[in-house]
C-alpha cells in the first residue's frame, strides 16, 4: 500500500514538472512590465562626495526583446546625475525602449571605464531557448530577492 | 428609454476612446519625464550669421546633435540619417530643425562648420562658440567630449552620440542614441508635431 502510494507520489511529481517544463518552454513571454529598472537613491551624491563608491549601473546591462526591453532610469537625489546616456534631473525619470537585437554602447562618465553596455538579446524562442531564458529569469530573481 | 442609455454608454466608450488615441504617441527615442526646458546656449552661427540659439526655433522640432566635422564615421552617419529623416517628410520638414554644435572649437571654425553641414543638408545650421561656453553646454545635457591621441599625430574627439529631440514648446522631451534609421527619427518628428 505504502508503495502504491509513493509511486502515485512520484507520478503526480512528474506530471507536475513535465507540464511546467512545458508551459516554461511554450507558453509566451508576458511579462506585467517590461521596465528594467535602475534608481538613483536620494542621498547618492552625498554619499558620493563623501568618499562611497556607489555603483548603481553595472558596466553591462542584459535585456531580452519581449521581457525586459525598456531601460528605466530614475533619479530620486536632489542633484542632477548623469546617469548612463544621459543627464537626468532630480525626480525625473528616462525611459528608453530597444527594438532591436544587439549590443548598445554609450558613453558614461559614471562608469570608471567612461563607457556603458547595453546588450540587447532577442525573444527566446518557443522551446528550449524559452526554458533555458525562464530559468535563467527565475534564478535572477531569486538572487535579487537575497542581496 | 434603454435605448438612450444604451447610446450615451456608447458615446461615452467612444469619446474615453477618442481620448486614449489623442494621448501622444510612445517614441521609438528615449523619452524624459517630467521633460524640462532645453537648456538655452549662444554660440556663433556658422550658416546664417549671428547668434544660434534654441529660442530662435521655437514652434519647429529641433533635433540638437553634438559632434565634430573630422569625425571619421557616427557624425556623418547622423547627419545624413537626419537628412534622409527631412526627405521623407516632405513638406512637414519645414517643421523641423537640425542644429549641430561642435565639441572640437578648435578646428570647427565657423566656415569648416557651414560648408560640412551643407553638404548633408543646406537647412542645417550649426555653431561654435569659446572652449568654456562649448563645456557649460555639453555639461547641462551631459553630453561628454574628450580629445583622443592619434598614432598617427594629430587628435580625434570621443563624444557622445546621441541626438536630443526638443519640441516646439521648448522642451527637452527625448534623447535619440546613435544607430536608429530615418524611419524611426520619422516616427518622432512626426509624433511631436502631432502634439498641439
Amino acid at each position: 500500500m505504502r508503495r502504491r502510494i509513493a509511486l502515485a507520489a512520484l507520478t503526480l511529481v512528474a506530471v507536475a514538472l513535465v507540464v511546467s517544463a512545458s508551459w516554461a518552454a511554450l507558453a509566451p513571454l508576458a511579462p506585467a512590465s517590461r521596465d528594467e529598472l535602475f534608481e538613483i537613491p536620494r542621498g547618492t551624491y552625498e554619499r558620493r562626495m563623501a568618499g562611497d563608491k556607489v555603483g548603481i549601473l553595472p558596466d553591462t546591462i542584459h535585456l531580452t526583446l519581449g521581457a525586459n526591453d525598456v531601460l528605466l532610469l530614475r533619479n530620486l537625489d536632489d542633484v542632477p546625475q548623469v546617469f548612463g546616456p544621459t543627464l537626468i534631473m532630480p525626480g525625473q525619470s528616462f525611459r528608453l525602449p530597444f527594438e532591436v537585437a544587439s549590443t548598445y554602447s554609450f558613453a558614461c562618465t559614471a562608469h570608471a571605464s567612461g563607457q556603458m553596455n547595453i546588450i540587447v538579446a532577442p525573444t527566446p524562442a518557443r522551446g528550449w531557448a524559452r526554458l533555458e531564458w525562464r530559468i535563467k529569469n527565475f534564478n535572477k530573481k531569486i538572487m535579487k530577492r537575497d542581496t | 428609454m434603454k435605448i438612450v442609455q444604451r447610446l450615451l454608454v456608447l458615446f461615452a466608450s467612444l469619446l474615453l476612446a477618442a481620448s486614449a488615441t489623442a494621448k501622444p504617441a510612445a517614441l521609438k527615442a528615449g523619452v524624459f519625464d517630467p521633460p524640462r526646458a532645453a537648456p538655452e546656449f549662444i554660440a556663433v552661427s556658422a550658416s546664417k550669421g549671428g547668434e544660434l540659439k534654441l529660442a530662435n526655433y521655437r514652434g519647429k522640432v529641433v533635433l540638437l546633435v553634438f559632434g565634430f566635422t573630422q569625425c571619421p564615421e557616427v557624425c556623418p552617419t547622423t547627419l545624413a540619417t537626419l537628412a534622409q529623416a527631412r526627405k521623407q517628410m516632405g513638406a512637414q520638414a519645414d517643421a523641423v530643425q537640425v542644429v549641430y554644435v561642435t565639441v572640437d572649437p578648435e578646428r570647427d571654425d565657423i566656415e569648416r562648420i557651414r560648408q560640412y553641414l551643407a553638404a548633408f543638408d543646406p537647412s542645417f545650421v550649426g555653431g561654435t562658440a569659446r572652449p568654456p561656453a562649448l563645456e557649460a553646454v555639453r555639461k547641462n545635457y551631459g553630453v561628454s567630449a574628450a580629445k583622443v591621441p592619434l598614432s598617427s599625430g594629430g587628435y580625434a574627439m570621443n563624444h557622445s552620440t546621441s541626438i536630443y529631440l526638443i519640441d516646439r514648446a521648448g522642451l527637452l522631451r527625448a534623447l535619440m542614441p546613435y544607430g536608429h534609421g530615418a524611419a524611426d527619427f520619422v516616427h518622432d518628428l512626426q509624433a511631436l508635431l502631432a502634439e498641439k
